[in-house]
């Protein structure tokens, strides 16, 4: 038997309402920050239909429509940095996955614990890597006169001259840096399988490539479709180092190297242009907005567990 | 059967051949790095950068340490922001997580919304520049260089999922017991996630220490820069540190080892993070395992 209070009721509702409070006196103080750095800037988009001008300030620039667009849209730079932002993220997402199952597959594989252990403690450490790091890695193997490329090829090319090379220097040092990283991610989900599914293929008779193939493969697709989304997620906030510092921002690689991103920045340091960056990011942002949307509603259909939201 | 045994031996030692060559490519760079570090100029300027340091010399941090200001500076800066930034951004991110991580927290959806959606949408580069720079007045502070990070959407639901394991049932007999919200939080829940709080704080301090963005952004006066900034702005003006050196009349710009120095300052300013590493490492992995299946 337990006391039970005459107003059992409205005591309840005191403790509930304290909880409450308590809870989201909790949540205040990110909540406060988030609305500073990233709510408040929303606002912000406005300076993407101003004429924007440090004298007079937000709200004394005068509007201006879609100027700001237009003059982005008709430079030949919009059509340059949207081929190079989409073509880059679509390689980058490609090859990062099928690379870390392969990876994955491979540790799965392996009997010694111990060198699965290794592997996989060295292969993240290259996530962990800033891109000021990676882009001095690159330029050891890059530079002119010492770097270990040309030292290899025993011929002096001039690589942070030449646009036809970087199409494939970026791709495989966006691999190099994050296949490791994924495959940890997807083997921990092929751990994860239940060992069930093995025993009824091995009473089938099934050899280990149809293992992989009929069990493995289909048990990880949605784990590898919601990396793929992540991926997405991230397309229109590009890794801005791998553009900017590891080509060392040279003028002369721009048609292969310069993103949306790169490119906004530079409109507002080299030009100081408030309203037409703002523009520029703000296309970015609609349209990254669009592809996840699109790209989680596929999912969804697909496979209902995979999708973000 | 000994065919058999045969054929798998025969394929557990190609598949470990795949992997070392895959493991030696993550490592070599920074093996080579190292080696380029140590390894005397002139022999350099003949052979090109090699794996192998030919005629070892520590030149190039006998310049770096003789004449530090810059990446004492520098690193002083992102110790401060690390540290006391890292620890501000997982108290504030605990604080947020937690009640978002109780079902029966009234307000758990509309909060958890609002950080959800700054992962799918924001204001971009632009106006957050303006907000920091002229509504916050944070230029050259080096709160510009915190602040930003400090809650961060993705770490918020990491560590929500991981407060999500606490069963209901501890938190349930910590409440009949009479314990108020706070002390079930700090006292109950926060010493039973302490591989979620170490792999998430690990994540934000790594982020804090690799960051270059926020110093190129907000910060011009170059003692307040972070150490990732200034190798960036190094690997153009290394001549930099060798005016340094030759100020403070120690060796002259002549002898300066560029080359060298050049990979040592990369060197130095990873060399925490490797000793630093290994301690995270399983916390680690499990963390991105686990926000990558609840994320």
């Amino acid at each position: 038997m337990k006391y039970v209070k005459p107003n059992k009721k409205s005591h309840r509702a005191r403790v509930d309402r304290k909880k409450t409070r308590t809870l989201t006196l909790l949540t205040l103080p990110a909540l406060i920050l988030l609305l500073l750095f990233n709510y408040l800037p929303i606002f912000g988009l406005a300076y993407a239909f101003k004429d924007y001008r440090y004298d007079k300030g937000f709200w004394g620039s005068d509007w201006v429509g879609f100027e700001n667009f237009e003059f982005f849209f008709q430079s030949s730079d919009a059509f340059t940095v949207t081929r190079n932002t989409i073509l880059y993220n679509v390689i980058f997402i490609a090859s990062t996955l099928i690379g870390a199952v392969i990876f994955a597959v491979i540790l799965n594989e392996i009997t010694s614990r111990k060198a699965v252990k290794f592997y996989q403690n060295v292969m993240f450490f290259p996530y962990f890597l800033s891109y000021a790091v990676v882009a001095f890695i690159v330029y050891a193997f890059l530079n002119v006169d010492y770097g270990v490329l040309n030292s290899l090829l025993g011929e002096k090319v001039n690589w942070y001259a030449e646009q036809q090379y970087w199409p494939f220097i970026i791709p495989l040092v966006n691999f190099w840096k994050n296949v490791g990283y994924n495959t940890i991610v997807i083997y921990a989900s092929l751990i994860g399988i239940d060992s069930s599914y093995y025993e009824a293929a091995a009473v089938d008779g099934a050899t280990r490539f149809q293992v992989i193939r009929h069990v493995m493969l289909p048990l990880l697709r949605p784990m590898v479709i919601m990396l793929g989304l992540i991926m997405v997620g991230k397309i229109f906030y590009g890794d801005f180092g791998l553009f900017y510092m590891v080509p060392q921002n040279a003028g002369i690689l721009y048609p292969v190297t310069d993103v949306i991103d790169t490119y906004v920045y530079r409109c507002l340091r080299a030009l100081g242009d408030v309203g037409m960056s703002t523009a520029v990011g703000l296309y970015q942002s609609v349209v990254g907005f669009i592809l996840v949307v699109i790209a989680n509603k596929i999912t969804k259909k697909y496979s209902e567990e995979s999708a973000l939201f | 059967m000994v065919e058999n045994k045969k054929k798998k031996f025969r394929t557990q030692t190609i598949l470990n051949i795949i992997m070392i060559l895959f493991t030696i490519a993550c490592i070599y760079p920074i093996l080579l790095m190292i080696s380029v570090s140590i390894t005397d100029s002139d022999a350099i300027y003949e052979y090109g950068y090699s794996i192998i340091p030919r005629n070892i010399n520590f030149l190039a941090y006998e310049y770096i340490f003789k004449n530090p200001s810059s990446l004492i500076s520098g690193y002083l800066v992102t110790i401060i922001v690390s540290f006391l930034g890292g620890a501000f951004s997982l108290i504030v991110t605990a604080m947020i997580a937690y009640p978002l991580s109780r079902p029966d927290y009234k307000y758990r959806r509309p909060v958890n919304f609002i950080v959800f959606f700054t992962m799918l949408f924001n204001g971009g580069m632009v106006p957050t520049y303006m907000v920091v720079t002229n509504v916050l007045g944070l230029k050259d502070n080096i709160f510009a260089l915190i602040l930003p990070y400090a809650a961060m959407a993705w770490n918020i639901l990491l560590l929500r999922s991981f407060f999500n394991g606490v069963p209901n049932d501890i938190i349930e007999a910590a409440r009949i017991d009479g314990a108020g919200e706070i002390h079930t939080f700090v006292k109950i829940v926060l010493p039973l996630s302490k591989p979620g709080l170490a792999s998430v704080g690990f994540l934000i301090v790594l982020r804090y220490w690799n960051d270059w963005w926020l110093s190129m952004l907000y910060i011009t006066d170059t003692s307040k820069q972070s150490m990732q900034y200034k190798l960036y702005t190094l690997m153009k003006g290394i001549e930099e540190l060798a005016k340094d050196a030759s100020v403070s009349g120690s060796m002259s710009v002549i002898d300066f080892p560029s080359e060298s120095a050049r990979m040592a300052m990369a060197f130095l300013s990873i060399a925490p993070l490797l000793v630093l590493f290994p301690f995270f490492q399983k916390y680690l992995v499990k963390g991105i395992t686990l926000g990558a299946v609840k994320g």
